[in-house]
């Protein structure tokens, strides 16, 4: 379902992603763990057309997303890191206007919109502003919403950062019931190993742009001669931590969850 | 189509919304309204220039639809990372609709909001010259609108991050609306300061206002329409190019 050959990008001097290759099945449930700065959500972006590959191939359900652009973005939903809804509408008009640009015909969005409302545990909130939400039911609607035009793929950066282990709990239990319901291709990222774990059935490790280790996650811990996916995880990427220069996006980041009062 | 629509229809839903927003954004034009109209109307009058208000009047509306409609393109910034933009960015659409859905929406808002502002004015003493001429007054709020509009997306597209936000604003958008002629005559001003009102879009945007309001133009009504009229698809091709640039 995915496919990436020898991708690399790079920013200037600085090789974000170098020499990446990687194959997801269909239906499978990928992780892909790395430290801060790695290039996990680099990668995500050029998967999902929002960045240009310096060279590299990439094939999503066969196509190229640089050259099929439109026919791709059909293909897959995707949650960003950041918030991407619209506080000021409803749950409901969020799904709604999702649907309207991926082309979804009215019968069917009314329908569809109902029925991942409910699975996810939103539809008695669906006429609520989405600014009154918690983090936890915010996650949830964007992650109905990327179901919404039943894409073959789901991006997922690191959909539960700042979510208490209840709601991070009920996100994946939702999550792999429409992957094995509807045989939804599942790409994420996450920084709590257990999580990986438990939940994706082959992982890739990350580190400095290289891909270190890929496998199952007992595959994992067997390379490793470790007892846990966190273990292992460290074994491979080491103890150091990664401090990053603050970027843009970083600094806007810090004033949002100022703005916020912590909550995303 | 669909697309557009859909974008356009949520910039609006959101204005409909926020009510609080509403009342505040009409607290600054009510201060220049006020203030400045009635305060310095004695000094103007004595000056042989008739009512400062009724002068001033145009220009605050003028300067309503600036404020709302470049900050709807500057908010570009934010919603890119923060809010609803970036999923509309990876949908199936091409990213000119997006602009275009957007950018109708975002002047849509600057024109209601100068629509109230218009009636704030008539409560506090407004009268324009002839009603026939107020739906031309109209039609230039919609070309201020589009102008500023467009370069707000333009802009916004381009900024990194929150420091580059002031400093558009304060040797932007300020000296765009200072230099308007919202406040002031554009008869025989220095030649610099001239110079610096002629090359102002605002300018003509202003003088159109009043020129259909009030019946006083500096340079005429339709050289006003023309001006802004060009302006304004240089900066929607500008702005559009700029879109579709974006990464994120």
């Amino acid at each position: 379902m995915i496919r990436v050959r020898n991708l690399v990008k790079s920013f200037g001097a600085f090789t974000a992603v170098n020499d990446v290759s990687f194959d997801v099945e269909r239906g499978e449930i990928f992780a892909f763990l790395g430290p801060n700065g790695a290039g996990k959500t680099t990668t995500i972006k050029m998967l999902t057309t929002l960045l240009h590959p310096t060279s590299g191939a990439i094939k999503l359900d066969g196509l190229d997303p640089q050259k099929h652009q439109n026919e791709a973005r059909k293909r897959f939903g995707i949650v960003f890191q950041d918030p991407s809804l619209d506080g000021d509408l409803t749950a409901w008009e969020n799904m709604e206007v999702h649907g309207v640009l991926y082309h979804v015909p009215h019968r069917h969005r009314r329908e569809r919109i109902e029925e991942l409302l409910k699975l996810f545990e939103l539809w008695e909130r669906r006429k609520e502003q989405v600014k009154k939400f918690s983090g936890g039911m915010k996650r949830r609607l964007e992650i109905a919403r990327g179901f919404l035009h039943t894409p073959r793929i789901l991006f997922l950066d690191e959909p539960t950062l700042g979510l208490d282990p209840q709601s991070r709990n009920q996100l994946w239990n939702h999550v792999k019931k429409v992957n094995e319901a509807e045989k939804v291709t599942v790409f994420l990222t996450t920084h709590y190993m257990d999580e990986a774990d438990r939940v994706a059935h082959r992982i890739g490790v990350i580190d400095h742009g290289r891909l270190v280790a890929q496998g199952t996650p007992q595959q994992i811990k067997d390379q490793t001669n470790t007892q846990s996916l966190e273990e292992a995880f460290l074994a491979l990427t080491g103890t150091t931590i990664r401090d990053e220069s603050a970027s843009g996006a970083d600094q806007m980041r810090q004033f949002a969850r100022m703005w916020s009062g912590g909550r995303r | 189509m669909r697309a557009i629509y859909i974008l356009w229809l949520r910039e609006l839903k959101r204005y409909v919304r926020s009510r609080a927003q509403i009342v505040a954004s009409l607290g600054q034009p009510m201060l220049y309204l006020l203030v400045l109209g009635f305060g310095l109307g004695p000094v103007f009058q004595r000056a042989g220039n008739g009512s400062y208000f009724q002068f001033v009047a145009p220009g605050v509306i003028g300067m309503t639809v600036l404020f709302s409609s470049i900050f709807s393109g500057l908010g570009l910034l934010w919603d890119r990372q923060f809010g609803f933009l970036k999923e509309t960015l990876v949908a199936p659409v091409p990213r000119l609709q997006i602009m275009i859905g957007r950018t109708l929406g975002g002047a849509t808002v600057a024109i209601v909001q100068g629509l109230l502002v218009t009636v704030v004015c008539v409560i506090a003493g407004f009268r324009p010259h002839h009603l026939m001429m107020v739906p031309v007054a109209l039609l230039f709020m919609i070309l201020i609108a589009t102008v500023f509009a467009a370069l707000g997306v333009a802009i916004g597209s381009s900024l990194q991050d929150m420091q580059g936000f002031q400093l558009i604003m304060n040797f932007l958008v300020m000296p765009i609306f200072f230099l308007s002629g919202a406040l002031f005559p554009l008869t025989g001003l220095p030649k610099a300061l001239a110079a610096a009102t002629d090359i102002d879009p605002l300018t003509y945007g202003i003088d159109g206002m009043r020129a259909s309001l009030l019946g006083l133009s500096h340079f005429g009504a339709k050289t006003d329409a023309l001006v802004l009229a060009v302006i304004g698809a240089i900066l929607l091709v500008i702005g559009a190019h700029r879109f579709s640039k974006i990464e994120i």
